[in-house]
């Protein structure tokens, strides 16, 4: 066990606890940004000028019948920005465009004394552009050569013999679609000046320091002048990671140029028309497998869909690149990755942050091949799983793949999956329009940012006089518990009640220079840090207590409470803080953790980019009619690897819930855009609820059992838990493996089964006339498949 | 005349000066009740929703929760409403809240009054059964959360939480407001930068409203034009809000008709008709959510004229007719030929419904297909309604309404006359179906393709067809 991972006795830790504000959420009373809006005087409100053509020069902006509108304070413009005028770090995000670059985007921004009187005054202003030509799809980038960022390879071996080697191989496309992240808060950002010009920006954000950073450039000031604080948010899943900082510096800048509080807070379709969403891919590739099914050579190109700008999408292919594996040891392989430009929305962070793309790339190849090879999908994955000693194909070795194995066989026994497979076939030998599937797929995904840098932390830690404790960190609330699990680090760290503890809204003038919440490193980075914080105080108040007990230091723990000694005395924690004052002894901390033994080069794609690795599994079972290729999800069982748990109804819920938002991807989820060439173009033709169906109780698996896997302690992260925000999304690959086979049982066996991404009840309907309609299978026809329907 | 006031969490509050458009949600949070949360403002998410008193089925009253962002500040004048944070306190919260605070039905935490709201009402529904059945361990109809999006939990604590609900106990106050009559409605009139919003008393004077202000909107329920107001920043000079007024709550189950009253709310409709109408049955927990079905009605769904709204093809198959009314006087107008074009009828400027009327007796083999994306409220890529009068294996009558697939919703009178006086089988149903593949005009968009609408309209009476053989053999 190491210092970082053992657990003290008597931990907080590890105990099933509901979120730590769950009682003021369910009252109603836990505050969001805009929720300030009501308790804060004076407030201007902000409302974007969006120009409805997807690719257009901007040739004039005229306000003067905006400014007549009557509550109308002024009008924002690029030629109001004191600084630098963008909104991201690769200064290719103009916060104010010259250039429209999607349908929607924002060229100026209307402040008014009322949202009424701002959304008059945005359509008043009138914008004169020039059409230009538009990319729209990301085949069409393909075909104008539109990409942008660095083209990255992973690769190992030697692909092309070996693809000449195989005894079968495989040809493919796949074009598989983005995600919104639809967090149920939209972005929003309050902003106002003090006394001392000093900028204050409550912002809905992941990422606050560079919240920070970016709003302290578009004015030109530098960082110790701007604070922003990140209160909690409805929902982020990466969406308000990159996303916040540019509608955090218009309400910044609004409050400079006006004095007044100015709060931006966008509308649902604002949000889903303007905002980045997880990146659709195009997926071309050739795979090579041995007379057994063993994968012997992959050779794929992936393409992200990047849309406007570059945001996050050079990480999120590398993501994609190293996920393309997912949980199989593929000797030979040359992974190519390109990011098209396109006439959308600038593609950014979503939970997995391209992992899911890549692993969904090599799920879908396995799930087209296996009827080819002749071999059961279950036992086609199983025959491919890493073992001990081998390498991913960036070069890192896999550790614990043994858990994978263990996983896979807890849950087809858990799961009863040879005795459903029985009952399944007998049903749908019994039911013509009706059919069941079921499909077991593994999780394997890496834990630490790609980026080696973005791996460190920070935390503040006050215990005050009267022994309360408070604790800030550099990690935001978004809904995933990661303020419950720092409070339960703390109590375990210091050994007292969690009662004792609280956590303060994340501020940069609490933790500087922190890193975005995401990647699911939440817990782990910040976690380290509070733990560190709350040893340097501990450590400080042991001699005094020892002291006070008259016993060597050694001899004194501090548990549930109370500084303890062997012989059962005993001084309670508020009288032990107490004399530690009087002592001079400090009862602050400023905490610290990086995680150590990452590297990471960008430019070879190889190395050690990550900590560990989340395992998991999920066995789905599904139910398709031919009338209409709706479908239901029967049941769902999971068993999941978070390391030694810290906060277990926390895990579960994260576990349950990605793995929902994960079948909203891909099943239901549907971004369409307008492909047409009139003049709407580039417009989201799916841009608010009514249009884009999220996952609602009905899509919910009917029976829904999540385990957590037992013996799971994790060396390498604090006290033995893993990370569980990102992994748990790509167990949903199951469902739509389920699918496929449910399809499958529809035609006659041995057909390979197309499936678009999202399945949506049309796309398997489709699926489904396909696999009737098919001709019979001749063997000597089935080396390649070429195509996605 | 009072001015408008409204009762929330207990509490007698004055409307005040705010423009007449104003929705519930942004005057309840600008009253600092921030529960009342925006999602959507389109009532697809549920995180405004809101508890409100009407006049109850079982009891005095019920409590229902509704979509604060569709309705409009001017309709909660004389009313009495709730919002989470009028259910509970931190010390002592709400078995609602309590159960989906301990379950981790909360995550992020934004959705979750919203939740509260529709969990509440639903634990307080009178004739939930608490010793429950199979589906549902406590009586707890989860349809009841159907428009309530969660992002975060994947829904399994939240459905866990309302199963774990037992009954209200005698002492609880929101149980016992439920003995007392409910607010009656009252005539509003709200004015504010020269536009109205009026709520008439009576029948007769929102007849003569009609007349005399011929630019005014009437809504009946206001749940789309809730969405004109906040997605399409449409604003009217005078709003009219004739659901609430008595003449059309009734509901008449007659020798040879049922009378539906135009401003009964879809959820009052179908608990007073009880199972009365079997195809109407079907289609209620189908039509959007429980959120929205508590202020929706007919009168307005048939008002607004959309082609995918999903009670005309049930009422095109039943053979409806629909009353229409003005200062002059009543007429009846089959269903059938009530629509003349998108959002377009025979309804005279100075017309309003009054009420639906479905002939008895009813076909004997109904269904009502919708086929969508999502299971729960969504809207349709394509509805059909059918009502077939099958006797001794011959088809006697049919009436096929659809919906998606044309400017209006329509009959599919080819098929219909395909079917009737065949025999009721595979032979026949095959031919049919083929012809009502080509029924209508279906469009390509961002819900179905026309192929995929075509092929689905089709294969719709194939599965009535085989859904009517397994029923015979069960």
């Amino acid at each position: 066990m190491s210092a970082l991972s053992e657990r003290p006795e008597s931990p907080s830790i590890g105990i099933a606890r509901p979120h730590e504000a769950a009682a003021a959420h369910v009252r109603g009373t836990a505050l969001y940004t805009d929720d300030l809006v009501a308790r804060t005087k004076d407030v201007l409100h902000a409302y974007p000028v969006q120009v409805n053509e997807a690719h257009a020069k901007v040739l004039a902006i005229r306000t003067e019948s905006a400014e007549a509108v009557p509550g109308v304070v002024r009008v924002l413009t690029a030629a109001d920005v004191p600084g630098v005028n963008d909104s991201g770090v690769h200064h290719d995000e103009p916060l104010f465009p010259s250039e429209v670059m999607f349908f929607g985007h924002a060229v100026a921004w209307v402040l008014g004394e009322t949202l009424e009187a701002a959304r008059l005054g945005a359509a008043a202003v009138e914008v004169d552009t020039e059409a230009l030509p538009s990319l729209v799809t990301v085949g069409e980038a393909i075909a104008a050569g539109s990409f942008q960022g660095e083209p990255r390879v992973v690769a190992r071996g030697d692909v092309d013999p070996a693809m000449a080697g195989s005894a079968h191989v495989f040809r493919g496309e796949f074009d598989f679609a983005g995600q919104e992240h639809f967090y149920l808060e939209t972005q929003c950002a309050l902003a106002h000046v003090d006394e001392s010009d000093q900028i204050f920006v409550q912002s809905s954000t992941q990422h606050p320091s560079e919240t920070q950073d970016i709003v302290a450039h578009v004015l030109g000031k530098h960082s110790h002048e701007v604070t922003v604080q990140s209160l909690r948010m409805g929902g982020g899943f990466g969406g308000k990671e990159w996303q916040p900082h540019g509608y955090a510096a218009v309400a910044a800048l609004g409050a400079t140029l006006t004095g007044r509080p100015v709060r931006l807070r966008l509308t649902r379709t604002q949000d889903m028309t303007m905002t980045g969403k997880r990146h659709g891919f195009h997926a071309e590739w050739s795979v090579g497998f041995d007379s057994d099914g063993k994968l012997q050579a992959l050779d794929v190109v992936l393409t992200a869909d990047g849309g406007w700008s570059l945001d996050l999408s050079e990480p999120v292919l590398a993501r994609a690149l190293c996920h393309v594996d997912n949980a199989y040891w593929i000797p030979h392989v040359r992974a190519m990755g390109r990011i098209a430009k396109t006439n959308k929305t600038s593609q950014t962070a979503f939970r997995g942050f391209g992992g899911p793309q890549g692993m969904l790339v090599i799920e879908d190849i396995l799930g087209r091949c296996a009827p080819m090879l002749g071999i059961d999908p279950t036992e086609l994955r199983r025959r491919n799983f890493y073992s001990e000693g081998q390498d991913t194909p960036y070069g890192m070795p896999v550790r614990h793949p043994e858990r994978i194995h263990r996983i896979w066989q807890q849950l087809l026994d858990s799961g009863d999956a040879e005795r459903r497979q029985a009952e399944i076939a007998a049903y749908n030998a019994k039911h013509p329009h009706s059919k069941r599937g079921l499909a077991i797929t593994p999780v394997k995904f890496g834990i630490s940012f790609n980026l080696t840098a973005f791996n460190q932390a920070g935390a503040l830690v006050h215990v005050y006089k009267d022994g309360s404790v408070l604790i800030n960190h550099g990690g935001t609330e978004m809904g995933q518990g990661l303020h419950t699990k720092m409070l339960q680090v703390a109590a375990t760290a210091l050994g007292v009640p969690p009662e004792k503890v609280r956590l303060a809204p994340t501020r940069t003038d609490k933790v500087p220079n922190t890193s975005a919440t995401a990647a699911s490193s939440g817990a782990d980075l910040n976690g380290g840090a509070v733990k560190n914080a709350c040893e340097q105080i501990r450590d400080r108040l042991l001699p005094v207590a020892a002291g006070k007990l008259g016993v060597p230091e050694s001899d004194v723990r501090i548990v549930r409470g109370a500084a303890r000694t062997p012989s059962g005395e005993e001084l309670g924690w508020d009288e032990l803080v107490h004399a530690a004052y009087f002592d001079r002894v400090h009862l602050s901390a400023a905490g610290y953790y990086r995680t150590e033994g990452l590297s990471w080069d960008s430019a070879t794609m190889s190395g050690t980019p990550f900590k560990y690795f989340a395992y998991g599994a999920a066995l789905a079972e599904v139910e398709v009619d031919d009338f209409t290729g709706a479908y239901r999800t029967r049941r769902v069982d999971i068993v999941h690897d978070v390391g030694d748990s810290l906060s277990p109804l926390i895990d579960i819920g994260q576990i349950e819930g990605g793995f929902v938002q994960g079948m909203g991807w891909l099943t239901l989820e549907d971004l369409r855009w307008d492909e047409s060439d009139r003049p709407s173009r580039g417009r989201l033709a799916t841009q608010a609820a009514s249009t884009y169906k999220l996952p609602s109780l009905s899509e919910m698996p009917e029976v829904f059992n999540v385990t957590l896997l037992t013996d799971a302690a994790e060396e390498g992260a604090v006290y033995g838990s893993k990370a569980v925000g990102e992994p748990p999304l790509m167990l949903a690959f199951a469902v739509r493996e389920a699918l496929r086979q449910a399809v499958a049982a529809f035609g006659e066996p041995g057909h390979s089964v197309d499936l678009a991404s999202p399945a949506t009840p049309e796309a398997v309907f489709w699926a489904i006339d396909r696999a009737v309609t098919a001709a019979p299978v001749v063997e000597a026809q089935v080396p390649d498949l070429v195509g996605q329907a | 005349m009072v001015d408008p006031e409204v009762t929330v969490n207990g509490k007698r509050t004055a409307i005040g000066a705010v423009p007449v458009h104003t929705t519930a949600l942004d005057w309840l949070r600008g009253q600092g009740l921030t529960s009342c949360k925006e999602g959507c403002a389109e009532g697809e998410c549920g995180a405004c929703a809101i508890l409100v008193a009407r006049p109850g089925v079982e009891s005095p009253t019920d409590l229902v929760a509704i979509n604060a962002c569709l309705a409009p500040v001017g309709s909660l004048d004389g009313q009495e409403v709730w919002t989470a944070e009028g259910l509970g306190s931190t010390e002592d919260l709400h078995p609602v809240q309590h159960e989906m605070a301990v379950r981790g039905g909360s995550q992020c935490g934004y959705c979750t009054p919203g939740f509260v709201c529709s969990m509440a009402a639903e634990y307080y529904r009178g004739d939930r059964d608490a010793a429950g059945d199979d589906h549902a361990p406590n009586g707890f109809d989860i349809h009841a959360l159907s428009g309530n999006l969660c992002r975060c939990t994947g829904y399994r604590p939240i459905r866990d939480a309302a199963h774990a609900l037992g009954a209200p106990p005698a002492s609880d106050p929101l149980a016992q407001r439920r003995a007392c009559s409910a607010p009656e409605p009252v005539a509003t009139q709200l004015h504010g930068d020269g536009r109205d919003y009026l709520r008439p008393a009576t029948w007769t004077e929102a007849l003569q409203l009609r007349h005399d202000r011929p630019n005014a909107t009437f809504v009946a329920g206001s749940t789309d034009w809730g969405v004109e107001v906040n997605i399409r920043g449409v604003r009217a000079d005078c709003v009219v809000a004739i659901d609430r007024v008595p003449e059309l709550q009734m509901l008449d189950i007659g020798a040879e008709t049922i009378e539906i009253g135009a401003g009964l709310s879809l959820t009052e409709m179908d608990r007073r008709l009880d199972g009365r109408v079997p195809l109407l049955s079907q289609l209620i927990p189908q039509f959007a959510s429980r959120l929205i079905r508590n202020a929706a009605t007919l009168g307005g769904n048939l008002g607004t004229g959309s082609p995918i709204g999903d009670s005309a093809p049930v009422l095109l198959a039943l053979g409806a007719s629909v009353v229409l009314s003005s200062v002059d006087g009543d007429r009846e107008v089959l269903l059938d030929e009530y629509f003349t074009g998108y959002r377009q009828s025979v309804r005279r400027d100075d017309e309003l419904i009054r009420s639906v009327r479905i002939p008895l007796p009813l076909a004997g083999t109904t269904a009502f297909h919708k086929v969508a994306k999502r299971r729960f409220d969504d809207i349709s890529s394509v509805a059909v309604a059918f009502a077939l009068d099958i006797e001794d294996g011959l088809v006697r009558t049919a009436q096929i309404g659809l919906g998606g697939v044309a400017a209006t919703p329509i009959r599919a009178q080819d098929t219909e006359a395909a079917l009737v006086g065949q025999s009721w089988n595979e032979e026949t149903v095959r031919a049919a179906a083929e012809i009502l593949r080509g029924e209508g005009t279906p469009m390509d968009d961002h819900r179905a393709s026309a192929a995929y609408r075509a092929a689905t309209l089709g294969r719709s009476l194939l599965k009535l067809h085989a859904d009517s053989l397994e029923g015979a053999r069960a």
